[in-house]
């Protein structure tokens, strides 16, 4: 037999290193991935260092003067303080505001999916694993559910515990009910595809034989299903990311989000809104902005996610 | 036959679920003695007023009465607008519907042609440019395009309205702002915002379906067979990518449902959505909890109406519910 | 020797990807005469049904042709344009693809893709396209024909569905008919009705037949005559039973010798182990230098890894190997 080196067909089975691999080839390769990873890294950079970035504290509204109320981009307030993004009605600093609101866009929709995927991912293992009833009304309530959008399951939730609760109560567990009523309106998703997933992985031999060496029922759903779960997982996270931040965005901007105290993107364009016609435009558009960019910066990474993992999950 | 009860059994299952919600929100929240007898009024008299009431029914009883109201079309008053929910609920009606509809068919308009185009024609430059023009409607917030609509069509340019309906002409418990040239103008702004997302939905999903269509094994056949091109796509590819679409785009008209809250608030439109809005602002319960009853009604109709229609449209699907209701 | 009714002369099919253009099919000549069935076998991958698609001139992007000739009955029919193309699919030359429910548009009656296909290339009326369906229908075995051109695909068993796609095929009496995979889809059961079919009706017809399959079985009940390929090439040739009782190539060597055979386990008093060839037909982008069968070849000389055998004709046979061009009868034992 020749043994010149061959590609392909005497190759040994082993896939290279990750780094060398496919993905990081395709990642290096399509400038759509490089920017959009680019820019939501440095968003995340910049909510996560909030405080350190920010240069004033929106946080606390006594820190606000309202006597700076409405400057434009660029302008020195009454005491000498620097806007350079202008100020809001309430005197507040356009740029540290949006930046905390950044922040807020993004811990409530990572934690929404993050809550989301958890949930989906318990429900969808249960359902795909017992069968049974517990399947059976796991997935009818799923198909029940999928049939509202988001936007109305999470209006919904929202405005019945705002109903249940007085208002400083309310108000002060705004952001963990936000992100519980987001993830309700997302498990769905989650489920459904692990479910899947789960059914096909039931049936095969390395889950047969750990049932009948008598290994425990949690152990194996962790240890061995899970794994092959988490990457179609991930692609559906990565895009609902984006949905669940325009979600919340929106929802403060209806008024039924984030208090109108703490800052968020949606809530600063819903103020802004008032004042477009006096010319008044940064107030709504610069937040606005931002969210724009987040969003598609998610959007398209989550996109060419998808696109780079699928040849891979179809194997 | 068996299909359809089995659908109309689940229907009503969500239907009761959602009435459940309702009646614990109705009920449980806040008490309706105080709101009616004021601060001052006995302990006795309290009393007095739940037992004629009927509060101290059993908790099914009062369902089942919840229910019987509901069904009479008695929801309560509302206590922020101090009017019976049911009145307000169709006062606000046609304002919504008239949008929603309006919406719809310009996102259906628009949305299947394009995304037929770019299916047949994948690699031309204007297919690239409209599935990233598409991206936008997706990442875009409706309430932010609306807001850049009413700043470059009525702040800057001054030529369409920003809020409201204009002038409507009444048509017994209907009124529409077909009929006026302010009612028109009004709702182009609105309409638009609130189909924008719809459409490039309903693009992106025709032209996934028809691209996945193209590709099967019996449009390859047609073409073996030599069949004309516009036969090819149209007849065999157009029809069959159709069939899953029609139902996406019925269920898309709830989407609409849920988006024209953000669209009416924006605009100050006088619908469902902003008086909604309200009611979680307002804590106004009776209303809130009446919303929700329509809310689960109006899905579950369109889902069984979505449901009937793919079975009649195909055939594959009838001749499966048949065999399992039964012998033809 | 009568022209043959469909010709292929060293067919060049390249497929583009990213990083360069992979050929999918290299120097591939075949011929086909009236009434012959010639069967074109290999495993997957070796671009049989490339091969087909070529014929009837439906590559898509990023397939497509770069060199070669296709003639039919004598006249080119490779450098058509869309329209003329069109035109001679389903009228001269026909198809038949593997699945037959696939096949079939979902949402159509029988009767409404029968008459659509015949009024397209046949100048006649609704009514009498209608007719010949009926006939045509019963020709193939389906009981009671008229009722069965309103009914839907996926009212009708696979066999009976895949009867109505030889129907469609030959409907319009084309010459030639390329047939790719047409018993693969189908219980073992139904296969031999459907290959007697195919063989009744191209043989009243007089229809030149290229019958795609991996599947030797097929082969040896339906080919007259069969082209075995690898790698985009054809590496042997030859009347069907020659090609079987003894084949040129050690790849059809190895091919025939994993057929299953009672017979010749007796003889051999083996056990009934099916010999496999080792290894796997190379991907496209890692085709080996010189001969592309050569790393898996039991009798491989040095000259196999360093020069591509031409295909040598002998005979009515003929194959692409160095062993078979150097006269040899492959009982030249393996060295490194």
């Amino acid at each position: 037999m020749s043994d010149e080196t061959l590609e392909g067909a005497d190759a040994p089975d082993h896939p290279p290193a990750w780094w060398r691999g496919d993905f990081v080839h395709g990642f290096v390769r399509s400038p759509v991935a490089i920017v959009s990873a680019t820019i939501v890294a440095m968003l995340l950079l910049l909510a996560i260092l909030a405080p350190f970035v920010a240069p004033y504290d929106v946080r606390d509204p006594a820190k606000a003067n309202v006597v700076d109320a409405r400057l434009p981009p660029s302008s020195t307030g009454m005491f000498g303080d620097q806007y350079s993004l202008g100020t809001d009605p309430q005197g507040r600093d356009m740029l540290s505001a949006m930046i905390y609101g950044l922040r807020t866009s993004l811990l409530v929709g990572l934690g929404a999916i993050g809550l989301a995927a958890a949930c989906g991912i318990a429900l969808g293992l249960a359902g795909g694993y017992f069968g049974g009833t517990i399947d059976a009304v796991i997935m009818r309530a799923a198909d029940v559910q999928s049939s509202f959008p988001a936007i109305l399951i999470a209006l919904l939730i929202d405005g019945v515990t705002r109903t249940l609760m007085d208002r400083a109560t309310h108000e002060a567990l705004a952001v963990p009910i936000l992100i519980a009523a987001i993830a309700a309106s997302f498990w769905v998703q989650y489920a459904r595809v692990v479910r899947g997933l789960v059914l096909v992985e039931r049936g095969r031999e390395y889950v047969l034989a750990a049932r009948v060496t008598g290994v425990r029922t949690v152990t194996i759903l962790f240890r061995h299903i899970l794994p092959n779960v988490l990457g179609p997982v991930l692609v559906i996270a990565t895009i609902n990311v984006a949905l669940a931040i325009l979600t919340e965005a929106t929802l403060s901007f209806l008024g039924v989000g984030i208090p109108p105290t703490q800052p968020s993107l949606g809530s600063l364009v819903r103020i802004g809104n008032e004042f477009l016609f006096s010319g008044d435009w940064w107030i709504s558009l610069m937040p606005g902005g931002l969210l724009v960019v987040l969003s598609l910066g998610v959007n398209l990474f989550g996109d060419w996610l998808r696109d780079a993992l699928n040849p891979r999950l179809a194997s | 036959m068996g299909f359809m009860i089995g659908r109309l059994g689940q229907t009503l299952i969500v239907l009761l679920v959602a009435a459940l919600v309702s009646f614990m929100l109705f009920r449980y929240v806040g008490d309706p003695v105080n709101n009616m007898v004021g601060q001052a009024a006995s302990l006795a008299d309290r009393e007095a007023m739940r037992t004629q009431l009927g509060l101290n029914d059993p908790v099914a009883v009062q369902f089942a009465r919840f229910v019987g109201d509901v069904l009479r079309g008695d929801l309560g008053m509302s206590y922020r607008f101090g009017q019976p929910v049911s009145d307000l609920l169709l006062q606000r009606l046609p304002a919504t519907l008239e949008l929603s509809l309006l919406s719809i068919l310009l996102a259906a308009g628009l949305g299947v042609p394009l995304g037929v185009w770019t299916a047949l024609h994948p690699r031309s430059r204007s297919a690239k440019l409209l599935m990233l023009a598409s991206l936008a409607g997706v990442a875009l917030p409706t309430f932010l395009i609306g807001i850049v609509l009413i700043l470059v069509f009525s702040v800057w340019l001054g030529w369409l309205p920003s809020f409201g309906r204009g002038e409507v002409v009444s048509f017994g418990a209907w009124t529409t702002g077909l009929l006026t040239a302010s009612g028109l103008k009004a709702l182009v702004l609105p309409s638009v915002t609130l189909g924008l997302f719809q459409m490039t939905l309903i693009m992106r999903l025709v032209r996934a379906e028809m691209q996945e269509v193209l590709r099967s094994d019996f449009i390859r056949f047609a073409r073996a067979r030599g069949l004309k091109r516009a036969t090819v796509n149209y007849d065999h590819g157009l029809r069959n990518t159709l069939v899953p679409v029609i139902t996406i785009v019925g269920l898309q008209f709830g989407n609409v449902f849920a988006f024209s809250v953000i669209v009416e608030t924006v605009f100050q439109w006088p619908g469902l959505g902003l008086l909604v809005i309200q009611a979680i602002q307002f804590a106004d319960v009776p209303l809130l909890a009446a919303y929700i009853v329509l809310v689960a009604l109006c899905f579950a109709i369109i889902n069984l109406v979505v449901d009937i229609l793919y079975a009649v449209i195909d055939p594959r699907v009838g001749a499966a519910q048949l065999a399992r209701g039964g012998p033809a | 020797m009568t022209t043959p009714l469909l010709q292929v002369e060293n067919l060049r099919v390249e497929i583009a990807t990213r990083h360069r253009d992979l050929v999918a099919i290299d120097d591939l000549s075949l011929s086909i005469g009236e009434g012959e069935v010639l069967g074109v076998v290999g495993e997957s991958g070796a671009g049989k049904s490339i091969t087909g698609n070529a014929i009837l001139g439906l590559l898509e992007w990023p397939a497509r042709k770069t060199g070669g000739r296709i003639l039919l009955e004598g006249r080119r029919i490779d450098d058509l344009d869309e329209e003329e193309m069109r035109r001679l699919r389903g009228r001269q030359i026909g198809a038949v693809f593997q699945d037959p429910l696939a096949s079939l548009d979902p949402l159509m009656t029988i009767g409404y893709q029968l008459v659509q296909t015949i009024t397209t290339h046949l100048d006649i009326s609704r009514d009498e396209a209608r007719e010949r369906a009926a006939r045509l229908l019963a020709e193939v075995g389906i009981p009671a024909p008229r009722e069965r051109l309103d009914s839907y695909p996926h009212e009708l068993s696979g066999g009976m569905r895949q009867r109505i796609v030889l129907a469609l095929a030959f409907c319009c009496e084309p010459r030639v008919v390329i047939a790719d995979e047409p018993t693969t889809a189908l219980d073992v059961s139904v296969q031999a009705q459907v290959i007697d079919l195919l063989k009744r009706m191209c043989r009243e017809r007089g229809t030149a037949v290229m019958l795609v399959t991996h599947d030797m079985g097929v082969i040896a009940e339906a080919a007259d005559r069969v082209a075995v390929m690898y790698a985009g090439r054809v590496v042997e040739t030859g009347p069907t039973m020659d090609v079987l009782r003894a084949p040129l190539h050690p790849y059809s060597r190895g091919l025939m010798a994993s057929i299953p055979s009672m017979r010749r386990a007796a003889r051999d008093r083996t056990r009934a182990d099916l010999p496999m060839i080792p290894g796997a037909m190379p991907r496209l982008d890692a085709l080996p230098r010189g001969c592309a069968f050569h790393p898996r070849c039991p009798v491989a000389i040095a000259r196999c890894a360093r020069e591509r055998p031409p295909f040598v004709p002998a005979g009515p046979s003929g194959g692409a190997c160095w062993l078979v061009a150097d006269g040899a009868s492959g009982e030249v034992t393996a060295h490194a």
